[in-house]
């Protein structure tokens, strides 16, 4: 399904200090109903964002009203658990465009690149020193340079570079998915099927 | 230089290798279910494709549906609606569907192996990370995302960097009554939920040697807990037992040119691992989660341990304060609500025996609520066939329809907020057995004694 381009993003951050954050609290099973790929922003960590009664939790940092922003800064390890892609879904469709932390789960870094989102990793340091200065004034701005393959903190012009192949680059930078590029493909795959390993 | 069972399976389905870039690799067998499908087929529709190759692609509803009266309409208004949906994609597309009450449906990672369509050398993907499953048979199989369900449906390929290669050795014979599960849970407790991220492992000696076809489909089912992309164990003399007759082996000839080709497929003794990690079977004990991931787990005899040094103080008291423990509690005689013995990583014919060869005699505990749902309905027939359910009615117990049910909670089987449940399963996730459910990972032979007792109990005190 193609996507927004992504080329260089100026944004605030909504930080989520945690570790371990699997995808069952990015959406709990029970919001994965849906034939089509509409409204999973609304249940984008539901049982974190709302008590059993529909009230908001006011001290989850989505429901509070300083945090802003179209970048999620989360503890170590997120996105493990439920290969689950609404996940990603989740996020994108509530409104991030990219989710920075200090490791990510596999799965959940490829359905990250497979629909948009911009799986940033950085050092765990660096990731300490994101957070305080969210800590410090939430309206400070960071700087996602794709093409760079940069993360710079802006009032202090820090910065640090992240990994992400060429292949994928390129797709993110041009909004274009694997099928586009497999499609011209084919032939070799259908060649390819007719082999046999005995 | 020597290759391992790993490189032999993923070299030899690499079609196309892109600079700087993933892998374009061939993918044999694809599973889909209800749940992580519809959006694929909606984007083959948006680009007007076909499905490349049906013949390859199963279908199963097993996530999204009741365990009770299956043979009635499914009363969620949107649980009905995904399974018609896939219902109608199959039909659309000639691919085979397993539906409610057909005779070869359950959960998809139980229903392959039983079926024969895992066999080893194969590379296998469901959109859903426990595909690891299907590496006790020697093949690469793993979890995907909706847009990789969409690419295989569409291109019968996905693309994927190599991951980096990891082998657990465990040597040495379990002790009585350890079991499977808990020795997967001891290695994810000793590499932490993480610990293997971005790496393949093959699981190798004389443990796994030992192990049954269905002990080693829970051991690969548990990779991806520790990070894993996946698991895999070299086919052997057992492999070959557990897939010849299967309805889709090899038959006759095709059999024979197999089995020579699978005797193949195991790491050359130069072979090389990215890391390397060796455990003693003797030290394992029967296992027990007390936090909110896998990897927070002990030997059922010891108390709740100190944050190690390596964890997030905050992340692991947040866990503690999820599941009402403190640092230092025994596991021993905790109170337990329910007890769940199922899904993909324990809701095999064995797993029943095991649970059935320790409540045979006694009575389930009045204060617990037990819900023990089979795999698929070749389980639930041998249930019936070998007595086992003659054995669990007359201890109190009552056996549901097959599906992933209380694994995940996405249908009615929700475990209540704040209730403590000891499950077969794979995940101790906050509300992953239903919104403020509190789980605790077990064998299916905790589960039995726990559910004797009401509280958690160690079966070497009953056996």
């Amino acid at each position: 399904m193609a996507y927004d381009k992504f080329k260089i993003l100026n944004s605030s951050a909504v930080p989520l200090n945690i570790d371990n954050v699997d995808t069952d609290q990015i959406i709990p099973a029970r919001f994965l109903k849906a034939t089509e790929r509409i409204g999973f922003g609304d249940n984008l960590f539901r049982d974190w964002r709302y008590n059993s009664d529909d009230s908001k939790v006011e001290s989850f940092p989505l429901n509070n009203n300083i945090f802003k922003g179209k970048i999620l800064v989360a503890g170590k390890n997120f996105g493990c658990g439920s290969s689950r892609e609404h996940a990603v879904w989740a996020i994108y469709d509530y409104g991030f465009r990219a989710v920075v932390s200090s490791f990510f789960a596999d799965i959940f870094k490829n359905n990250c690149l497979n629909i948009g989102v911009l799986p940033i990793q950085v050092s765990d340091s660096f990731l300490e020193e994101i957070f305080l200065e969210i800590e410090r004034d939430s309206k400070n701005t960071f700087e996602i340079n794709l093409e760079n393959q940069e993360f710079k903190i802006k009032s202090s012009n820090k910065k640090e570079k992240f990994d992400i192949s060429a292949y994928k680059k390129s797709n993110m930078s041009n909004g274009f998915d694997d099928i586009d590029y497999l499609i011209n493909k084919k032939d070799k795959i259908s060649a390819f099927s007719n082999k046999t390993r005995y | 230089m020597g290759k391992t069972l790993f490189d032999k399976v993923w070299d030899s389905h690499v079609i196309e290798k892109i600079d700087d870039g993933p892998d374009i690799l061939f993918i044999d067998k694809h599973f889909i279910h209800e749940v992580t499908s519809p959006v694929a087929f909606v984007g083959l529709k948006n680009r007007n494709l076909k499905v490349m190759y049906p013949e390859r692609t199963f279908a199963t509803a097993d996530h999204n549906t009741p365990t009770t009266n299956q043979h009635l309409p499914i009363k969620d208004r949107l649980s009905a609606m995904q399974v018609k949906t896939l219902e109608k994609n199959c039909n659309e597309h000639g691919i085979d569907f397993w539906g409610l009450g057909h005779k070869k449906n359950g959960i998809v990672h139980v229903i392959g192996p039983e079926n024969g369509i895992t066999q080893p050398g194969l590379t296998i993907v469901c959109g859903d990370s426990h595909t690891s499953t299907h590496g006790a048979f020697g093949a690469i199989a793993f979890g995907i995302g909706t847009s990789e369900v969409e690419m295989v449906l569409a291109c019968q390929t996905i693309m994927q960097q190599k991951p980096m290669k990891m082998r657990i050795n465990v040597n040495g014979e379990l002790n009585p009554n350890v079991t499977p599960k808990d020795v997967a849970i001891y290695i994810i407790s000793k590499l932490s939920s993480s610990g293997a991220t971005g790496y393949f492992v093959e699981y190798a000696g004389s443990v796994f040697e030992n192990m049954s076809m269905e002990g080693r489909m829970t051991v690969c089912n548990l990779s991806i807990e520790m990070g894993a992309r996946g698991g895999m164990i070299a086919p052997d003399e057992k492999t070959l037992e557990y897939i010849k007759g299967r309805e889709y082996a090899p038959k006759k000839n095709e059999w024979n040119k197999a089995i020579k080709y699978w005797s193949t497929l195991k790491t050359d003794e130069d072979g090389i691992f990215d890391k390397e990690y060796n455990f003693n079977g003797e030290e394992i004990e029967p296992m027990i989660t007390y936090g909110t991931n896998p990897g927070m787990a002990i030997p059922i005899s010891k108390s709740i341990p100190k944050a190690k040094k390596s964890e997030s103080k905050s992340s692991y008291q947040k866990a503690l304060d999820y599941m009402e423990f403190n640092e230092g509690d025994k596991m021993i005689g905790k109170k337990i609500d329910y007890v769940f013995l199922g899904s993909c990583t324990n809701g095999r014919i064995e797993d029943f025996r095991t649970f059935a060869s320790l409540i045979k005699g006694r009575k389930k505990s009045n204060s617990v609520n037990a819900w023990l749902v089979p795999g698929s309905h070749k389980v639930l027939k041998s249930i019936r066939d070998e007595g086992i359910l003659d054995i669990l009615t007359q201890s109190g117990f009552k056996l549901r329809e097959p599906g992933c049910s209380a694994c995940l909670a996405m249908n009615d089987d929700k475990i209540p907020k704040g209730k403590y449940a000891v499950s077969t399963t794979n995940r101790n996730f906050e509300g992953r057995q239903g919104p403020g459910a509190r789980t605790l990972l077990a064998s299916p032979l905790v589960a039995a004694a726990t559910a004797i007792t009401g509280q958690i109990t160690d079966p070497r005190d009953i056996i």
